[in-house]
């Protein structure tokens, strides 16, 4: 017998008897006064930083002086030929400075934003990039996880994640650090 | 070479007393965290109850979750396998990695990897493994095996980190600044990240409606990972199922919560298809689960997401440590999961608690542990695995307590001895005076006060 067989048979003959599903109310789950205070604390709880008043000239100036400073940046905000980042791969996007790109959503309790592989084009652009620079429309926030899966389809690309802040690490004496293997730092404008 | 048992491994572990009391305090400081977030949400009792009731019914109906994850999985592109126990398990990962002349290969958490001891399979077959999250490369450069399953890393201080990078990654001698070290490694294993040709992965939960499977990680690495490389392999338990994506709702608020105090890890990375060109493999895992699923006392124990609140607010791991434990899930649920897997050599570990049943009351799935350890100690009892002395001892003591008579000359005699001769109890024979003082006793006991005072 196969192992797979092996497994499937004795998960059926052990298992007990069967149980019912929950019924979730969401309803009883939380919801905010301010869904754009709420969302902004967790940002910034979580490492990044967030902008909303004069967003849009600020992220203006941040693209500038990214590209003032000549790094290696990637602008899928405005990029019309998304596509020729595609198909780069980790040595030759090694080098990302910043990425630029829009969340489709945003969970006011944690301050995770969904991307899915639609929005990033590349899945290593959200990791590899030294800095991440997220766009997301202050209408698309939504008060918790619960509503998040509503509104979003987790499924309806190959890949899709959650991003709430910069990486981190607290695996030295708890210390927390910022900027362990994903993006050193996290700049959200709501726009 | 003989394992030592939990009580012995504890008392080599609380010899230095410094780093006992910051170890006992830092883990307490992350139960405290915890307990932060947890208030900040009016709701959590009931989400702990939806979450119940979803991983008792996702067991209850496992063997269909599974044929529909497969099935889901297998029409996205993912190829499944199938591995009865960790031989199982390492020979299909070592088979996927020979097949495709992978050299390099990266590998983020994945406790179940270190269940089956794959590093050590694939060592001796001439595959090196680099773990890549930094508490687990820490350890893994220092040979050691994590003691803590959020924190791999727990039991060491900057003082020991700062040392073995120095000697493995040449970082400055005496350098103790947690930002450089991890900037170092960050530094390091980046370059790892690029040129890998495979990562390995563990699941954090797998959904059956959609052949899906979310990882969440802070560091960003099993991302880093599968994405550089051509080829993923992702490797779960069969108890890592949820039937549906709106679920994931429910235990992505309740996962790192509980863990470390965050509202939700910083990347949920949700695995629908491979991208163009990439090899996606699960490897979904029996090893003992589906015996425990049969086991009615013990069944709810596979409900566990790994969060390790239990470990945290333990008083037992916290001043023994989690290599005491002498297995790759070491704590309060490690003690109840660990017997199952092998009865005799993990006899000791339901002994090592003191059944408060604090690692049931923070148990996001609401996992009765402490009455489950309760229950294990009954059965290995049962099963003759405790030593002589201990169950000569419960028996003399079921003699004593069942008769009155024997039970108050029992204690007068005791009350005599403590008070005359002291040194009979007050010498290193008796294992209630290490570390204590005995209590002095008193003259009479209170069955004789209460006749005279009624």
């Amino acid at each position: 017998m196969s192992a797979r067989e092996t497994i499937l048979k004795a998960v059926a003959m052990n298992k007990p008897d069967l149980t019912e599903l929950p019924d979730m109310d969401i309803s009883l789950t939380i919801q905010y006064p301010d869904l754009i205070q709420q969302f902004i604390g967790m940002v910034e709880a979580a490492g990044g930083k967030a902008y909303y008043e004069n967003s849009g000239h600020d992220l203006l100036n941040d693209i500038a002086e990214v590209k003032a400073e000549g790094k290696f940046m990637i602008n899928l905000l405005e990029d019309s030929n998304a596509e020729e980042w595609e198909s780069l791969n980790a040595s030759e996007l090694e080098a990302l400075d910043t990425c630029y790109l829009r969340a489709e959503l945003g969970v006011a309790e944690n301050g995770a934003m969904w991307i899915s592989e639609k929005q990033m084009v590349n899945r290593l652009l959200p990791f590899i990039c030294q800095h991440l620079v997220i766009v997301l429309n202050p209408g698309g926030l939504v008060n918790n996880m619960h509503e998040a899966y509503r509104q979003i389809n987790a499924t309806a690309n190959g890949f899709g994640v959650f991003i709430a802040g910069p990486s981190k690490t607290a695996d030295i004496e708890q210390n927390l650090v910022i900027g362990a293997h994903g993006a050193r730092s996290l700049r959200v404008y709501l726009l | 070479m003989s394992v030592k048992q939990h009580a012995e491994a504890a008392q080599e572990f609380i010899k230095d007393e410094a780093r006992t009391d910051w170890h006992d305090e830092t883990l307490w400081f992350v139960r405290h965290k915890r307990d932060k977030a947890v208030n900040t949400l009016p709701e959590w009792e009931i989400l702990r109850d939806w979450a119940s009731r979803i991983k008792n019914h996702t067991l209850s109906n496992l063997d269909y979750y599974l044929r529909s994850f497969e099935e889901k999985a297998a029409s996205n592109g993912i190829i499944v396998h199938w591995a009865s126990d960790a031989e199982d398990h390492n020979r299909i990962i070592h088979k996927i990695i020979a097949d495709n002349k992978i050299e390099k290969i990266v590998k983020s958490k994945s406790m179940l990897t270190e269940e089956c001891h794959l590093n050590e399979y694939l060592q001796n077959k001439g595959i090196q493994i680099l773990d890549t999250d930094l508490g687990e490369y820490i350890v893994q450069l220092r040979k050691e095996s994590p003691s803590h399953i959020v924190l791999p890393a727990i039991h060491l201080k900057r003082q020991d980190v700062s040392e073995t990078f120095h000697e493995h990654l040449n970082t400055e001698k005496g350098n103790y600044d947690p930002q450089y070290l991890a900037g170092s490694a960050r530094h390091h294993l980046r370059e790892r990240f690029i040129e890998s040709d495979l990562a390995i992965t563990g699941v954090n939960f797998a959904i059956a409606e959609s052949g899906s499977f979310v990882v969440c990680t802070n560091e960003g690495n099993a991302d880093m990972g599968v994405h550089s490389a051509g080829i993923h392999i992702a490797c779960m338990g069969i108890e890592k199922l949820i039937p549906k994506t709106e679920h994931l709702g429910v235990f992505l608020r309740l996962l790192a919560r509980s863990a470390t105090g965050q509202p939700i890890t910083t990347y949920s990375s949700h695995f629908n298809k491979p991208r163009p060109g990439q090899q996606m493999h699960v490897v979904i895992v029996d090893n003992g689960r589906s015996r425990q699923l049969g086991r009615a006392d013990f069944r709810n124990s596979l409900k566990c997401i790994r969060c390790a609140a239990c470990f945290n607010t333990c008083p037992v791991y916290r001043r023994s440590g989690g290599h005491s434990y002498h297995s790759t899930v070491a704590g309060p649920i490690g003690s109840i999961l660990n017997p199952n897997l092998d009865m005799k050599a993990n006899s000791d570990l339901p002994f090592a608690s003191t059944l408060c049943g604090s690692c049931s009351n923070v148990c996001p799935v609401k996992i009765d542990i402490h009455e489950q350890l309760w229950k294990w100690r009954q059965v290995i009892v049962a099963n003759g695995y405790v030593d002589k002395g201990k169950k000569a001892g419960m028996q003399g003591m079921a003699w004593v307590l069942s008769n009155p008579q024997v039970y108050r000359m029992a204690g007068k005699m005791g009350r005599w001895i403590m008070r005359t001769f002291p040194f009979m109890l007050n010498n290193r024979l008796n294992v209630w005076y290490k570390q204590r003082e005995m209590p002095r006793a008193p003259e009479k006991s209170f069955r004789d006060w209460f006749k005279e005072n009624k």
